[in-house]
């Protein structure tokens, strides 16, 4: 088996996982290479997640005309170091009417379930934990289990404020769910398939130097767009964060944890953002494929990760521009946009199927996205009157 | 258009964003302990005790009178009155403080004690870096502590201080002239004498010192 020096590169890892696991007995072999895959996701993600914090700080900062952290290290990149030294020293408190064993349990699960999701994202050629061939439905099975996660922490807190923020937690991550699933079916059908490793793959090959991502079709691109949305909702990002509104609820459904706890609330969320970015990745923008057909050189997994950054860099802009939303918007916008919109896309991705290529599928397909696209936000705006407030009380 | 105000508004974030690299005006953050915006005269903090002279002991204007500690809304003043006297500010002997604490994790910053002293002889500070370890006797300023020279109150509050010093003068003369006067009044009649210092004629039957107002 001999590979040219890309492929060695592109491979690196993992022939030398193979390499090192070929030392042991047959019987651990297996179980080893299992484990280090597991180490490196843990590894890797974390670090990533540590990454985050900063440029997040850094660029929320520059957003509003501030420094952000500049102090810990060159340019205040060791800033996360700091924050992991100070959430481990601080005191853990418990409320003394919480239940204690759920309360525990919470964040354990929620990052649990965030790092679970990991094991059927390809990060790069040959790179991924297991190839399922349900692997899409893993991985929304594992996501939903972060909002029994959130909902156990607000509930066991015994407190009213973190109940609200469950409470609101719940009732946006399902309201969300369904538009997300909905926008990925898309790919699915296209794909025929439901293992994210063959989706990749089919999206991995070019006509002249141009990839046949899923991004590149009218359905595939209303498909990210929807589906990059309800991620946001999904992960409580800004502006869809009201499970966490400090203004309101103060804290949300974490507003009882403190030290680590609450740093692992914070890893948990990161992870899931992560995480369902690098689904994003994977069903509507090729994986771990090169964007051009002359750039197949650079390993596979820095596509992944530059992506993923990508993603990262975009979140963290909607998060400096946009303001909260308030609950019966979101709720609206779940139910009376984003639903809609999801299904009409079905639709247009089986007429896409059906119409023999060429100019007038493309316009065919495009006018059967922005038309509904402009009804329904007419529709959601009518019956809105704009008008100055007037409170009863706070006068 | 749907989504047109989102765009805007991203827009507007990157111009932002972009802009902080290239101008340093959008900047405006005071990068703390290196740098430090010039202090603003009327700014006040926690209380001192005023002293002249170089003997913060001997200096201290304050003349024990319990004014101060009655006054202050949160009672954060403890004062112990001396059993002997000592010159005041303007050369009368009066008591001083045996004791004078301020507890300053109590203490608002109201400066009512500042208002109510006849004597001038507490002011507010400005310096703002109090933090300690010992969040019990570190916060409990004692005497010594609270001590501070009349130039560092010129130094803080210049004009406030001038003020301060010019009636303190006037008092001193006052306060001259009708020891001047009596002594001279002794074996002479009891007849108003000629005023030396051009103060009012009645400025002898005034009670010193006045209660002054600012
Ligand atoms: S500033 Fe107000 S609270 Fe502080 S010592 Fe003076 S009177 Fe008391
Ligand atoms: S009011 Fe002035 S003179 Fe009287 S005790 Fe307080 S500081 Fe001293």
């Amino acid at each position: 088996m001999t590979m040219s020096p890309i492929q060695q590169a592109d491979q690196f890892f993992v022939t030398s996982q193979h390499r090192f696991v070929s030392y042991l007995p047959a019987e651990f072999q297996s179980l080893t290479s299992a484990i280090l895959s597991v180490i490196a996701i843990v590894l890797v993600f974390a670090l990533l997640f540590a990454i985050t914090t900063v440029l997040e700080r850094k660029g929320l900062g520059r957003i509003q005309n501030r420094y952000g952290p500049n102090r810990v290290g060159p340019a205040g990149f060791f800033q996360p170091l700091a924050d992991g030294v100070k959430s481990l020293t601080k005191e853990d408190l418990v409320p003394r009417t919480a239940d204690q064993m759920v309360h525990f349990l919470a964040p354990v699960l929620l990052v649990t379930a965030a790092f679970l999701a990991y094991a059927v994202l390809p990060v790069g050629r040959n790179m991924v934990l297991v190839n399922l061939n349900a692997g899409i439905l893993y991985f929304f099975a594992v996501g939903s289990l972060v909002e029994l996660a959130v909902f156990m922490a607000g509930w066991s807190s015994r407190n009213k404020y973190s109940l609200l923020g469950g409470m609101r937690a719940i009732a946006q991550m399902i309201s969300y769910e369904v538009p997300l699933v909905l926008a990925s079916v898309v790919v699915i059908m296209a794909a025929g398939s439901l293992s994210t490793v063959s989706i990749v793959d089919m999206q991995a090959s070019y006509t002249g130097i141009w990839p046949h991502w899923f991004v590149f079709t009218p359905w595939g691109f209303a498909g990210f767009i929807l589906f990059m949305i309800a991620a946001t909702a999904e992960s409580n990002r800004s502006p869809f964060d009201l499970p966490e509104g400090e203004s309101e609820i103060i804290a949300g459904y974490y507003i009882e944890y403190s030290g680590f706890k609450f740093a692992l609330f914070f890893l948990g969320e990161y992870l899931g953002m992560f995480a369902t970015s690098g689904l994003a990745i994977t069903l509507f923008l090729g994986g771990w494929a090169a964007p051009f057909s002359f750039l197949t050189w650079i390993p596979s997994y820095l596509w992944f990760f530059a992506k993923l950054l990508l993603l990262i860099v975009i979140f963290i802009w909607i998060r400096g521009t946009l303001p909260r939303l308030r609950m019966d918007q979101l709720m609206s916008f779940a139910w009376q946009f984003m639903l809609p919109m999801t299904l009409f896309n079905l639709f247009v991705a089986g007429v896409w199927h059906f119409m023999p290529s060429g100019i007038v599928r493309w316009l065919v397909c495009i006018a059967l996205l922005v038309a509904p696209a402009i009804l329904l936000s007419r529709s959601l705006k009518q019956g809105k009157k704009f008008a100055v407030r007037h409170y009863r009380f706070a006068e | 258009m749907f989504g047109e105000g989102i765009l805007k508004g991203l827009a507007e974030t990157a111009r932002n964003f972009l802009g902080s690299y290239v101008s340093k005006k959008r900047l405006t953050t005071v990068q703390y302990p290196e740098q430090r915006l010039p202090q603003i005269e009327a700014y006040r903090n926690f209380p001192f005790l005023v002293y002249d002279g170089d003997d913060w002991q001997q200096g201290l204007r304050c003349v024990s009178c319990f004014i101060c500690e009655k006054e202050c809304p949160p009672k954060c003043i403890i004062i112990e009155k001396s059993t002997d006297k000592k010159p005041d500010a303007v050369g009368k002997l009066q008591f001083y403080p045996k004791v004078f604490n301020i507890d300053v994790s109590v203490c608002m910053s109201c400066q009512i004690c500042v208002e109510v002293c006849p004597f001038d002889a507490i002011k507010m500070d400005t310096d703002f870096e109090l933090s300690s370890t010992d969040r019990f006797s570190g916060l409990l300023w004692d005497k010594k502590h609270l001590a501070k020279s009349n130039e560092h109150y010129h130094k803080i509050h210049p004009t406030e201080a001038a003020a301060v010093d010019a009636q303190l003068a006037a008092e001193r003369a006052k306060i001259a002239a009708k020891t001047k006067a009596t002594a001279e009044a002794k074996p002479a009649t009891p007849t108003p004498p000629a005023n030396a210092n051009g103060a009012g004629p009645n400025a002898a039957n005034q009670p010193v010192p006045t209660a002054t107002e600012k």
